[in-house]
């Protein structure tokens, strides 16, 4: 059994999980400061992947970088690059999709920051660096770590966008779920069964985590 | 050190107008909840920025908005104690006060390279610069602190495993360890309880005394201010009503709101029949005389509830009447048919007789005090 789409699923989870841990957070900090109707407007287009079909994600993507669309063809045209059917184009995709994700969750911690700790932080001449990262987000530390495990989750099992952005071409951008599909249309049922099983024992685990996790910080 | 305050600020559903200055070492803020109090000491530490306006302490201009100054909270220098004394509860108690030590060496290296706009208020970070040597210096300090404030024992627990009064010493040991120039009380004892709040007024006293630092408590409670500082600001509605010594202010708080505010439980509106001589409206038509001399614009007079005397004495001479009596445990609140308060003290075992309510009580004609009408706002 070739374990390529395994690899490059985790792969493509882990970066693409990685990217939106930086710019979730960041959007969700800055979001939780604007006034009120502009937080609900981008809010609102944050938001927005969690509940657009992933092909609708997909196609929204491809004609952004589609080979002969603005951003797709600048970019082959400077770096001689194709910005689709790669394995690495899903990053694109699942990032996408699974921003909402780390975001909202992100947001909820920051709601719920207790902003006197960083105004005592500012009173003792702390600086905005160290007051985030050593005062909120440890504060919101149990709330980031089960947004960052559910974002890799999803990520791992991202289809729609990822088939219309990367294909699937095996040994190359095969991931686990476009192999399951591939397999299943092939007859392959035995072969896409196993698939199945390795994915959903990937999920559960992750899953398991992020339970064990909470009540570890729910008990303290 | 003279501080001034002199800012406005306006919001959609509230007005922010504080105006006053003294050099006093214990300045408190009396008011009810939002009256705005709160707010002045953030708009002093820089967390709120007024919409125009000067703070000064001393020399240090913190805020201008004419020369454009808006000193940085951070670079300010103030300590300030929050309600809930907002501890980091991620950081053990060494860790706390250690971070204090972190913002104080920042803040003096800001100082020195000249990025602080105006500069902080006087008095020296305590730990400076990033070498082994002053490493161990910033640990010895902290141990230091660690002792003085006894907080042995709990040293590396978390904030949420302290008791109320090792939360209380912890916040002004971190506060306390950076030698800041100016400390603002922000209701100091509203998360304690009743029973433990006696205790840790005069534990606080005491480290505030040997510290000697110029203090600002803001608090809603009068016996706190009294017993705290002997300079006094009333604020009402966003406004300044009243400022002055603390005693003075008691005495003759001037207005309504401020007899009010200062604890005055009888007051009535009042119409003046001679120099000496009032009616008082409230207290069915009562009339007394009066020690201070009634101007035209005196509407209201106050009566402190504890400035009766039992029986018949000198020219003011009240009839008890019907009286409410409700038993306290070290006082008796009587309310005469006429509606004034009077508290007299009572020893526990003291069962109510008629003998404690006698038939007529009197007051002093320099024990009423003369009100004008509410503060003019604007």
């Amino acid at each position: 059994m070739d374990l390529y789409p395994l690899y490059n699923s985790i792969r493509i989870a882990g970066i693409s999980t990685a990217v939106i841990f930086a710019t979730g957070i960041a959007a969700a900090y800055y979001v939780v400061k604007l006034p009120r109707i502009i937080k609900g407007i981008i809010d609102c287009i944050f938001t927005l992947p969690l509940v657009l079909p992933p092909t609708v994600v997909g196609y929204l993507l491809l004609r952004l970088l589609g080979p002969k669309r603005v951003l797709g063809a600048w970019f082959f045209y400077v770096f001689g690059i194709r910005l689709t059917m790669n394995w690495w184009s899903a990053v694109f995709s699942t990032s996408v999709v699974i921003f909402p994700l780390m975001y909202r969750t992100a947001r909820g911690a920051f709601e719920s920051f207790d902003v006197t700790l960083a105004q005592a932080g500012e009173t003792l001449g702390l600086g905005k660096p160290y007051i985030f990262f050593r005062i909120v987000m440890p504060y919101c530390k149990s709330g980031i770590i089960a947004g960052t495990v559910l974002a890799f989750a999803r990520a791992l099992g991202e289809y729609g966008a990822t088939t219309m952005i990367a294909g699937y071409t095996p040994g190359r951008t095969a991931t686990i779920s476009t192999t399951v599909y591939q397999l299943w249309r092939t007859n392959n049922d035995g072969l896409a069964m196993r698939w199945v099983l390795i994915n959903m024992a990937i999920s559960a685990v992750v899953l398991l985590a992020i339970n064990i996790f909470e009540r570890k910080s729910g008990s303290k | 050190m003279n501080l001034t305050v002199d800012i406005r600020k306006s919001y959609d559903d509230f007005g922010l107008r504080v105006k006053f200055d003294s050099d006093s070492k214990r300045i408190g803020i009396l008011g009810a909840s939002g009256s705005g109090k709160s707010m002045t000491l953030k708009s002093i530490a820089g967390l709120i920025t007024p919409d125009e306006g000067l703070i000064s302490v001393g020399n240090t201009v913190l805020y201008d908005s004419n020369k454009k100054i808006n000193v940085k909270t951070a670079d300010r220098n103030v300590g300030y104690l929050f309600q809930d004394y907002a501890l980091f509860p991620n950081m053990t108690v060494r860790e706390n006060l250690e971070s204090a030590l972190h913002g104080a060496t920042r803040r003096e290296r800001r100082a020195v390279s000249g990025r602080t706009q105006a500069g902080s208020i006087n008095g020296q970070a305590a730990g400076t610069g990033n070498n082994k040597a002053e490493k161990q210096g910033d640990r010895r300090l902290v141990n230091t602190y660690i002792k003085k404030f006894g907080l042995e024992e709990v040293a590396d627990h978390r904030p949420g495993e302290l008791s109320g009064g090792q939360q209380q010493r912890t916040a002004l040991a971190r506060m306390l360890i950076c030698d800041p120039g100016l400390l603002l009380l922000d209701e100091p004892f509203s998360a304690v309880d009743t029973f433990m709040k006696e205790g840790m007024r005069l534990e606080l006293i005491r480290i505030l005394n040997e510290y000697n630092k110029q203090v600002i408590l803001v608090s809603h409670d009068r016996d706190e201010i009294y017993q705290m500082c002997n300079y006094l600001v009333l604020m009402d509605k966003g406004r300044v009503i009243a400022h002055g010594k603390t005693d003075e202010l008691f005495k003759h708080p001037g207005t309504e709101v401020a007899a009010r505010l200062t604890g005055c439980k009888n007051i009535s509106r009042i119409e003046k029949l001679t120099e000496h001589r009032i009616k008082a409206l409230d207290w069915g038509g009562l009339e007394l005389v009066t020690g201070e001399k009634v101007t035209d614009d005196v509407t209201h007079a106050g009566i402190r509830a504890h400035d009766f005397i039992p029986g018949e004495h000198g020219v003011n001479v009240i009839a008890c009447g019907q009286a409410m009596i409700s038993k306290m445990p070290f006082e008796w609140y009587v309310t005469l048919e006429n509606g004034l308060w009077w508290k007299l003290g009572r020893n526990l075992d003291e069962e109510y007789k008629s003998s404690v309510v006698p038939q007529y009580i009197s007051v002093e004609p320099d024990r009423i005090v003369l009100l004008k009408a509410g503060q003019k706002t604007g």
